[in-house]
């Protein structure tokens, strides 16, 4: 990827993350916080593809913890958000009662 | 197998997909009625991702990756299935900075092989994981914070001094190994030290109020960590999810900081979070009590009733005791709306997804801009554990640290009920003027209590 063409891609993703968010109502931040947490699991790929190509034991050593950590980050992140928002109901869909 | 032609167009379209799920997964999350189907997009986006990358070429050790995702994904599953509700802003700075970490992993992977080449993808390689480190750092310490883990609020004198030194000594770490292109190792080794201490340090001042907006803040900081690292390893869809969700992040941050009456500098800077400032002000006056079978009764024959939930509330667990007295209420033709500050729970959004908890339809729940007017046409605004953000000092009394904070105006209405514990100060330790106001009834008892009193009591109206 030619370093130009890669600061274009960041200028249209800044932007593009801008305009995503900025007409979300309140009542969504803490979900939303959450899911763009989870987004940022794709690091997942970057250590699958740093840890496929470590060499020495002191980097396959990070390697290995970043793959750890990453696919903590990922699978935690989809998991807390789905939590959430599958508690989102209007009137109509006939709310259940809640309770433990 | 594809041949190695085929095998790269494979790997990059769907990346492609990946990027395009992402997009159109957050969009749909900023919607209620289709937040739901958004993480799944996403989710689909992020199985993708992760498969095709298993095709990468020249790809080894399977023997570490795999047992290393299985380990982070089954860890995370297991806490994200298992946390309350009421802890969740805690457990997205886990998770987040677990991403943080990660991003700095690569990092190190990568200068300690010295092999980024140019001058440009080493210093990305180096600003991600100084980025990465602190947010890891940070993160773990708002976790600690959040989960009670961490009680106090450590300060010492020249403390920003020492953050400084440390990210001016981080920064020419960084710039060494820029510029050399093939730094020795000690040299990476200190890079990482500094930035993990410095998140550290950073974070340990910050009160408990004022995390969100740090959480926040880290959350766009892995974002940007993890589309830097993405430039280093030629990964289109890391640079553009880490982007995204680095400049969605910061304006989250943005209106986060904006609705706690607060700068990101005075909240990095200045660590008011817990001290909250002295108590100011003399009320005069008197708080009047009211017994619940009173209090259920001017409810139960009101035409309009207007609840404001606060942290207390999820604390003692009263949203299903609250719902099943709104459902009552609505049931005898009352008009019934919450009404939620945006800093109500701990989190932006928080109060809205321990509401969601409890069963009560998003409908039904308004945010400060859309009920404020609505207060004066209300026969009861009934505060249930929420105190600074009914505070009416707020718009009058410039001595106060909460003056200019927007809140709820829940004075205007006709009769407030407080559900409160005892008559102590609020959070921040400012007496609140609105307990003392004539058309004021305070509701003394826990608020699960109180509100299986007020079912019975509007029960027994029949």
């Amino acid at each position: 990827m030619t370093g130009i063409v890669a600061l274009y891609i960041f200028m249209l993703a800044a932007f593009t993350g801008y305009e995503v968010i900025s007409r979300v109502p309140v009542i969504l931040h803490t979900p939303l916080m959450s899911g763009s947490n989870f987004v940022h699991g794709i690091v997942l790929v970057g250590a699958m593809v740093a840890l496929g190509h470590a060499h020495t034991r002191l980097e396959i050593g990070i390697g290995t913890l970043g793959v750890l950590l990453a696919a903590g980050n990922a699978v935690g992140g989809y998991v807390v958000t789905e939590r959430m928002l599958e508690m989102f109901k209007a009137s109509g869909a006939k709310a259940k009662k809640g309770g433990h | 197998m594809p041949s190695g032609l085929s095998r790269e167009l494979v790997i990059q379209a769907s990346y492609f997909v990946t990027a395009v799920l992402f997009i159109l997964g957050l969009k749909r999350m900023s919607s209620p009625v289709t937040a739901r189907s958004g993480i799944l997009w996403a989710g689909a986006g992020m199985a993708v991702a992760t498969l095709v990358t298993f095709l990468y070429p020249g790809m080894t050790n399977y023997e570490w990756i795999i047992p290393a995702m299985f380990a982070g994904a089954a860890l995370a599953w297991w806490s994200g299935k298992r946390v309350a509700m009421t802890d969740m802003p805690q457990m997205i700075a886990l998770y987040n900075g677990m991403g943080g970490g990660a991003a700095a992993a690569i990092a190190a992977v990568e200068l300690y092989r010295g092999e980024t080449g140019s001058y440009a993808v080493t210093s990305l390689a180096v600003a991600g994981g100084l980025i990465g480190a602190v947010s890891f750092s940070g993160s773990l310490i708002a976790f600690g914070k959040l989960q009670g883990l961490i009680k106090k609020s450590y300060r010492f004198a020249g403390q920003q001094v020492l953050n400084l030194l440390l990210l001016v000594g981080a920064l020419a770490l960084g710039v060494m190994i820029a510029g050399q292109f093939n730094a020795s190792p000690a040299v990476v080794t200190g890079l990482f030290l500094a930035a993990l201490i410095l998140g550290f340090t950073m974070t340990l001042p910050i009160g408990g109020a004022d995390m969100p907006v740090v959480i926040s803040l880290y959350n766009a900081l892995t974002g940007l960590a993890v589309g830097f690292e993405g430039f280093v390893l030629g990964n289109a869809a890391m640079i553009i999810a880490g982007t995204v969700v680095g400049s969605a992040g910061t304006l989250l941050t943005q209106l986060m900081a904006k609705a706690m009456n607060r700068s990101l500098g005075n909240v990095l800077f200045s660590g008011f979070g817990d001290t909250g400032g002295a108590a100011t002000g003399t009320v005069t006056g008197s708080m009047k009590p009211i017994e619940a079978s009173d209090a259920g009764v001017t409810m139960a024959f009101a035409e309009k009733v207007i609840i404001v939930p606060g942290y207390g509330m999820a604390v003692a667990q009263a949203q299903h005791k609250i719902w099943e007295l709104v459902q009552l209420l609505i049931d005898r033709g009352v008009t019934v709306k919450f009404a939620i500050h945006p800093v109500a729970g701990r989190m932006p959004g928080h109060m809205n997804v321990l509401l969601a908890e409890a069963g009560v339809p998003y409908d039904l729940i308004a945010d400060l801009d859309e009920i404020n007017a609505e207060f004066e046409t209300a026969d009861v605004a009934l505060i249930i554990g929420a105190n600074d953000v009914v505070n009416p000092v707020a718009r009058t009394d410039k001595s106060s640290p909460i003056y200019g904070m927007p809140i709820l105006n829940a004075d205007k209405a006709k009769n407030v009920i407080v559900i409160k514990r005892g008559q102590g100060a609020g959070f921040s330790g400012i007496e609140n003027a609105l307990f003392y106001l004539d058309n004021t009834r305070m509701l003394y008892g826990d608020a699960q209590k109180a509100a299986s009193a007020l079912i019975q009591s509007v029960k027994a109206v029949g």
